[in-house]
């Protein structure tokens, strides 16, 4: 393995040379980075050479094997190329939800052949993917799925809705839960299936939510026929990966909570909106000192769980804590920010751009990929073993 | 890169320790020395040295273990879980620290005295109610060759039993013209009063009338008492919040055994949601302060320069995580946790004094803000 030094001093060049200016705003907001996928219109050229860059040395996806297009990185490394993207206030390249969510399912549960068929496009952002998991019967209750999946010989038929499909309407494929066995007992009839969205029978619907925006979807499927070798893992036993990866998730929403305000302090970004003539007020101050103690530490602890996760000892149920912590407190930051703004900050296009939308939008973050209600009990079922 | 995670050795140390402690020094131990009057255990004291835990942080060369803070932190923490009382957080930890900012055979000999157990100290620092040493008014006045002191020290852990004693005084004008005094205790012209603590254990109150000094007393230099104290009080600090979570661990732990054997309505009430997710939220905000006590141990030990926001953090966060503990403590176990016959409101008396000690939250969250742009 590359010596750390080396290897920051090379990629520092790499960098330097490869980041279009364009590209050096830092900013992370969803409107403004390349999801990729068959639909998506870069917004610049520099956009896409970005994009191109970093997907040809594997960066888009830094940890993965090389061989599914990945840059084969251990955590050390891909911390330093998280910092140095910071230091020269890099955009993301490429957000999706193939990297975030199936890559990693696929990497533990995939055949060989689904590594090689769907990881690559992921990582040059070809293929953009959505989770097909909540229905409406079948929220924190989500191993009630009723999406069915008949046999049909030699391919499944499936007919069902969902919802919250985050961008199902952009997606060109969703990774979903669908129930193969109705007879066996809830989480042992589910299967972990791939279904191109542009297959007969396949249509969303765009949600209109509080926050004015419609990043979540029904979709329907209405006799869609796929290919059998689409299902992940074997055929009854998709709960499997529907838990890895509702844990992993888990993790990646708590992570969210240090990322929103770009890893900065509080006190500064509180500070951008004071007026430099009188002092914060007292009370605000207090509460946002409070939060900035508290955030912190969930910073320390998350990355405490990644430290043992790299020492290969698992993070298991402690991803619960890690979703109820940093989602509650992404909550909390947000009401200061809005406090903070004063009436400023109603203004859905004043001067303090997309936060009043990025406020409601996390009122959303306790509820997706478990409730924080769920989290607790899984606490104290799991952790502290409670009666349940 | 810094990690999080317990390394083999500090998982032997924390195994090592709870093993000693359980059998040496359960609570039931901590409640013989309350009802016997007794603030602190000199036969364990002693003990603990031949551990090498009072030369924890002490150099090999004066016969110390010289592990470093994060270890301190782990023993603390495990002392936190049974209310161990010692000398340790004083002496092993703040004195030992303080001693070590400084060169010469005198302060050599002190941290030899130390790590065999055979030498105890107390840091008198504050004057009034809240903590801020920087405030310290107690006056070091030139007189002939030497310092005259005269003032009040309040708040003194361990000022009623220790061998010597670091003062603070000021000894200038200026804001900064501070300097730290090592003295014995029972030095002509200083009286001790012990208080009579809510936690039961050693705190004195310290009188100087015309306390004669000389320069050989001073530990450091001149008008520089915070080059010296400053690390004394940080390590200080990040030990006391390791122990505050052990505490908050302790006590949560009981609780929980509680909600797992306690039937009411017919059923056992850990079956009850609404105390299963009071229960979930205090592990959870545990487990989050776990990650600041490590993190400030690591400081310490690898950029101690940089540690302040780490150690603050860690106070603050222990301070409100053993709040929490204790108070949800006594309200799940009900009526059994209001007497005195069960051991929670110990846990209860210890979390309130700690949390005032080496400064209270706010004193904390005030070092963060300055760090973190408020």
């Amino acid at each position: 393995m590359q010596e750390p030094v080396t290897f920051r001093a090379e990629l520092q060049s790499w960098l330097a040379e490869n980041c279009p200016a364009e590209m050096r705003d830092g900013r992370t907001d969803d409107e403004t980075i390349c999801w990729g996928g068959k639909g998506w219109e870069f917004t610049s050229e520099a956009q896409k050479l970005w994009l191109d860059r970093m997907a040809a040395k594997g960066l888009t996806t830094p940890t993965w094997p090389v061989d599914c297009g990945g840059a084969g990185l251990n955590r050390g490394q891909e911390k330093i190329l998280l910092e140095e993207l910071a230091a020269i206030n890099a955009r993301p390249p490429l957000l999706s939800f193939g990297i975030w969510m199936l890559g990693p399912a696929l990497l533990r549960f995939g055949s060989e052949e689904q590594k090689q068929t769907y990881l690559p496009p992921i990582t040059r952002g070809e293929v953009r993917w959505c989770q097909g998991y909540s229905e409406p019967g079948a929220g924190s209750d989500l191993a009630s799925v009723q999406t069915k999946a008949e046999d049909m010989g030699d391919h499944y038929l499936i007919n069902g809705q969902k919802i919250w499909t985050s961008y199902a309407d952009k997606a060109d494929w969703i990774f979903a839960l669908v129930r193969t066995d109705k007879d066996a007992p809830k989480h042992k009839g589910i299967s972990f299936i791939l279904i191109d969205m542009s297959s007969a029978g396949v249509s969303t619907r765009p949600i209109r939510l509080i926050s004015g925006a419609s990043v979540f979807c029904e979709t329907f499927f209405d006799n869609v026929k796929v290919p059998k070798e689409n299902v992940v893992g074997e055929v009854n036993k998709g709960w499997d990966i529907a838990k890895y990866l509702l844990t992993h998730e888990r993790e990646m929403i708590s992570g969210g909570a240090q990322g929103l305000l770009g890893g900065r302090a509080l006190g500064a970004v509180l500070a951008d909106g004071a007026d430099d003539a009188a002092p914060m007020d007292a009370v605000l101050r207090a509460e946002a000192l409070a939060c900035e103690i508290d955030g912190l530490a969930v910073a320390l602890t998350l990355e405490r769980y990644k430290d043992q996760a790299e020492a290969g000892q698992g993070v298991g149920h402690a991803s619960a804590m890690l979703k109820y912590t940093g989602t509650e407190l992404n909550k909390r930051r947000h009401e200061l920010l809005m406090s903070a703004g004063g009436s400023d900050a109603l203004d859905w296009e004043g001067v303090h751009g997309s936060l009043p939308a990025d406020w409601l939008r996390t009122k959303a973050n306790s509820i997706e990929g478990g409730t924080s209600e769920v989290m607790l009990s899984i606490i104290s079922r799991r952790v502290l073993g409670l009666p349940g | 890169m810094q990690n999080l995670l317990k390394t083999d050795e500090e998982t032997m140390l924390t195994d090592s320790a709870r093993g000693f402690l359980d059998q040496a020094a359960p609570v039931s131990e901590f409640r013989k020395l309350r009802d016997s009057g007794t603030s602190y255990d000199p036969a364990l004291w002693r003990q603990m040295a031949e551990l090498g835990w009072a030369g924890i942080l002490v150099p090999e060369a004066n016969g110390g273990a010289d592990m470093g803070h994060a270890a301190a932190g782990l023993l603390a923490g495990e002392m936190g879980k049974t209310l161990v009382a010692s000398p340790f957080l004083s002496t092993a930890v703040m004195a030992a620290t303080a001693l070590r900012q400084v060169s010469g055979s005198r302060a050599g000999e002190a941290l030899t005295a130390i790590a065999k157990g055979e030498l105890t100290y107390a840091l008198a620092i504050d004057e009034s109610a809240k903590h801020d040493p920087v405030k310290a008014r107690l006056a070091a006045h030139k007189v002939g060759n030497g310092y005259q002191l005269n003032g009040e020290k309040t708040f003194v852990v361990d000022g009623g039993f220790a061998d010597r004693v670091l003062v603070l005084a000021r000894t200038g004008e200026g804001e900064t013209a501070l300097t730290l005094f090592d003295l014995p205790a029972d030095h002509d012209g200083i009286a001790r009063t012990s208080k009579a603590m809510v936690d039961a254990r050693d705190a004195a109150q310290l009188s100087f009338e015309n306390v004669a000094a000389t320069g050989e007393d001073i530990l450091g230099t001149l008008d520089d008492a915070m080059t010296v104290l400053g690390p004394a009080l940080q390590a200080g600090q990040a030990a006391l919040a390791a122990e505050m979570a052990g505490l908050a661990t302790g006590a949560f732990d009981m609780t929980v055994g509680y909600l797992k054997e306690r039937q009411q309505f017919g059923v056992t009430i850990g079956a009850f949601q609404a105390l299963q997710h009071r229960a979930a939220h205090l592990w959870s905000e545990i487990e989050v302060t776990a990650s600041a006590i490590t993190h400030a141990g690591r400081m310490l030990d690898q950029d101690p320069d940089n540690a302040t926001l780490a150690v603050s953090l860690a106070k603050a966060r222990a301070t409100q995580t053993a709040k929490l503990a204790v108070i949800e403590g006594v309200q799940m176990h009900g009526g059994i946790g209001m007497t005195d016959a069960f051991d929670m409101g110990f846990y209860m008396k210890r979390a309130r004094v700690a949390a005032e000690w080496l400064g209270d939250y706010s004193y904390h969250a005030e070092q963060v803000a300055q760090c973190r742009g408020f």
